[in-house]
């Protein structure tokens, strides 16, 4: 079993040094230094966002449990969506699994050391994210607060022993060939709703679109059980209460030893039959003859094609639009009192179509599956990418016309704002995947940031600079023009410290 | 009566990190077979990239039907497909649908391309599948609906890369009469091929590239004549040939 855990480890470090360093181990220097500096910067955000509450003692009251709480189950739910994507991608995933199931090791011990490993892969994203946070806290408040690392790990035992269990539920449930996808937009849908549902709570509630405002409310704090309860452990473990620490921790290590002894037996016996499932054929609604129309056309026809169905793609990208309901709730109901709240819609629209419109780019100008042929069709390479780009935009605007359509009834400006804003931030973070494009499959589109970190942050910062100057100019100030600006000059360094063959 | 040229190249030259392609000469005739043969990273798919447009040349000129395919690329393009050794299709494209959008890119009268594509589909014998997804395809009929891509726009010139790696004896078959057939109407095949079998028994002229340069060329007799040996079997005289400058080095 030993060596076996430390082959997987090795395993797991290459996977991530390679996805750090997009396979370029030249490229390991910068990355470190890009880690320090991330380190660096991630540090000062937690000062400014945890550092007033390190004085919390060991002994809170109800309101802070509840806080405190509602604060570990928000990071759970976000753990055990990345861990459902883990137990998926170990199920559906060949690559070593023929030698493995053909070895004469039991297929039960490998399992629970594979298990062990998305156990521990998990805790370790968990803790790399909130260890600015915690140092914070420890720096400020004492070092009880370093207790708040085994709470992390112990979150990140019981996220995969709880992703287990619900992978082979599902598998169970509705067999090996539906699991794949619909596991992972469980995995998406647990990672987003917990947040849509507390800012949801927050509009219902209080107007505003803050998911900490429901954790805050006196209804919530008065229905909570006492300071006593067990529900409580967590939190008083996470504030430096060393024998909760120990029981959280001795619970979720023995949630993970039961998941281990109860699933690694019949995981096997999944992954063979997750293995055995050959597509069936689909069959597509036989079309009376072929269309006439431009080469661009039948580019943009293709586009839509490949993205309407790939159910997962659709998945990942309905996603996005789902983080709109919050602010369309918040628009709603501002436009039924009569509010000017709907103003905050604008930026999270823009913001939205800068991030959809970067991975709808990605997949249709670097997820090409073939490139060769129409890199050989007699078509300008210029009259290529345009066909792409429209493609991009028309799904933009097809997506968010009916967001910025309810805006016009609230406020004709605001909508008129949203929609260039939309155009731009969609049209921005295209111009950025143009300038880093690289050739991959579509199948990649989830990695598709590590091909280039740059590009990545290129293109969030661009979003949220479109976002501010949209947000700037509904509100009427001239001060729109400093992060229009600033949008302007990501693009034109994006351009400039793009690779040269690209 | 002189035979038209469908591919005319000259002092070809690519280089990467060391030289890919040296000042290499190639002229091929319209109607004929032309199987390019050579070791392993010879130059073959590299000089064949930039035949079709899709590698540019360091230097060299690519006149494809008499066309300058570095200066008027589009119109070279027009004449030619490209099949690579790996088919490249859409997964949730029909072989159908793909057909369709590859007689979109190249401006084919919409009911010109649905009649052509219906005899590809029957020939490499794709009916069953034509209205099916192609990510449950074989590899052997995903190569057969990368091979109709090719040929819906009715190319004066076709370029393979190794069509024939990896498929059955069945697909093989159906490849090569497809491609026999496409010489026999008066098309222009070029292939690359590990199979020296394939290259013997279909090219009516085969080219042996090597380190970039083509070291001989010719009808399986020319290429015999040069060993002097004219009994020997095509991969006798190619490692002959191909062995021959090495050793000179």
């Amino acid at each position: 079993m030993t060596w076996l855990a430390e082959h997987e480890l090795r395993l797991g470090w290459r996977d991530w040094l390679s996805m750090m360093t997009a396979g370029r181990r030249s490229r390991m220097r910068t990355v470190a230094i890009a880690l320090i500096v991330f380190g660096g910067f991630m540090h000062l955000l937690a000062w400014s966002m945890v550092g007033g509450y390190a004085a919390t003692g060991t002994h809170p009251d109800k309101a802070a449990l509840v806080a405190v709480t509602g604060t570990i189950l928000l990071s759970w739910s976000l753990l055990l969506s990345q861990a459902m994507e883990s137990v998926t991608r170990a199920f559906y995933t060949r690559a070593d699994l023929d030698l493995i199931l053909t070895s004469p090791v039991p297929a039960r011990r490998i399992f629970a050391v594979r298990i062990a490993r998305i156990a521990v892969s998990v805790s370790l994203v968990a803790l790399f994210l909130a260890s600015p946070f915690i140092n914070v806290l420890a720096y400020i408040g004492g070092p009880r607060w370093l207790a708040a690392y085994g709470v992390v790990a112990a979150m990140g035992m019981a996220a995969a022993a709880f992703a287990v269990a619900l992978t082979v539920a599902l598998f169970r449930l509705i067999g090996p060939k539906r699991t794949r996808l619909i596991a992972q937009i469980v995995a998406a849908v647990i990672g987003a709703a917990f947040v849509i549902g507390l800012q949801i709570a927050a509009i219902v509630s209080y107007g505003n679109l803050s998911r900490f405002a429901p954790l805050q409310s006196e209804w919530l704090i008065a229905r909570a059980p006492d300071v006593s309860s067990p529900l409580w452990w967590p939190a008083h473990a996470l504030l430096g209460d060393l024998s909760a620490l120990m029981l959280v921790v001795a619970a979720s290590l023995a949630l993970l030893g039961a998941s281990i002894a109860v699933f690694s037996r019949r995981f096997g016996d999944h992954v063979i039959a997750a293995s055995g499932v050959s597509q069936s054929a689909v069959r597509q609604r036989q079309r009376r003859a072929f269309r006439n129309g431009s080469p661009a056309g039948a580019l943009r026809r293709k586009e839509w094609m490949l993205l309407a169905r790939d159910p997962w793609l659709v998945s990942q990208t309905l996603m996005q639009i789902l983080y709109l309901l919050p602010p369309a709730l918040l628009l709603w109901r501002s436009f039924r009192e009569g509010a000017s709240g709907f103003i905050l819609l604008v930026p999270v629209l823009v913001m939205a179509a800068g991030q959809l419109g970067g991975g709808l780019a990605w997949l249709s100008i670097s997820g090409e599956d073939a490139p060769d042929l129409v890199a050989s069709a007699p078509l300008s390479p210029r009259r290529v990418i345009w066909a792409k780009i429209e493609a991009v935009m028309q799904t933009i605007a097809l997506v968010f016309a009916p967001f910025v359509a309810a805006l016009a009834f609230a406020s004709y400006w605001a909508a008129l704002v949203a929609g260039c804003g939309v155009l731009a931030a969609a049209g921005a973070s295209t111009l950025v995947q143009l300038c880093f494009r690289t050739q991959a499959r579509r199948s990649q589109f989830r990695r598709r940031q590590t091909s280039s970190r740059i590009a990545t942050f290129a293109e969030a910062f661009s979003s949220i600079a479109w976002a501010a100057a949209a947000a700037l100019t509904a509100a009427g100030t001239w001060l729109a023009l400093a992060p229009a600006l600033i949008a302007a000059g990501i693009l034109a360094g994006a351009r400039l410290i793009a690779p040269r063959s690209a | 009566m002189q035979r038209p040229v469908a591919l005319a190249v000259r002092g070809l030259s690519k280089r990467f990190d060391r030289p890919a392609v040296e000042a290499l000469d190639l002229t091929v005739y319209g109607g004929e077979f032309y199987a390019l043969v050579g070791p392993n990273g010879a130059g073959k798919t590299t000089t064949l990239r930039m035949v079709t447009g899709l590698l540019r040349p360091d230097s060299g000129t690519i006149h494809i039907g008499g066309i300058d395919a570095l200066a008027d690329a589009i119109a070279a393009k027009q004449i030619t497909a490209w099949l690579s050794d790996e088919p490249m299709i859409y997964d949730k494209l029909t072989p159908f649908e793909y057909l369709e959008f590859v007689a979109g890119l190249w401006r084919i009268e919409p009911g010109i391309a649905e009649a052509r594509a219906r005899e590809l589909i029957g020939w490499l014998g794709l009916a069953p599948h034509a209205h099916e997804r192609c990510e449950g395809f074989s590899r052997g009929m995903r190569q057969k609906v990368a091979l109709a891509g090719a040929l819906v726009h009715d190319p004066q010139l076709i370029i393979l890369d190794e069509p024939l790696t990896g498929l059955d004896a069945g697909s093989a078959r159906d490849v090569k009469t497809v491609l026999r057939k496409r010489v026999a109407a008066g098309g222009t095949v070029i292939m690359t091929t590990h199979i020296l079998e394939v290259a013997e028994r279909m090219a009516d002229r085969i080219g042996i590239i090597a380190g970039g340069r083509l070291i001989a060329e010719g009808t399986l007799e020319e290429l015999h004549r040069k060993t002097g040996k004219t009994a020997a079997s095509l991969e006798d005289t190619f490692l002959m040939l191909v062995e021959q400058p090495v050793a000179a080095e």
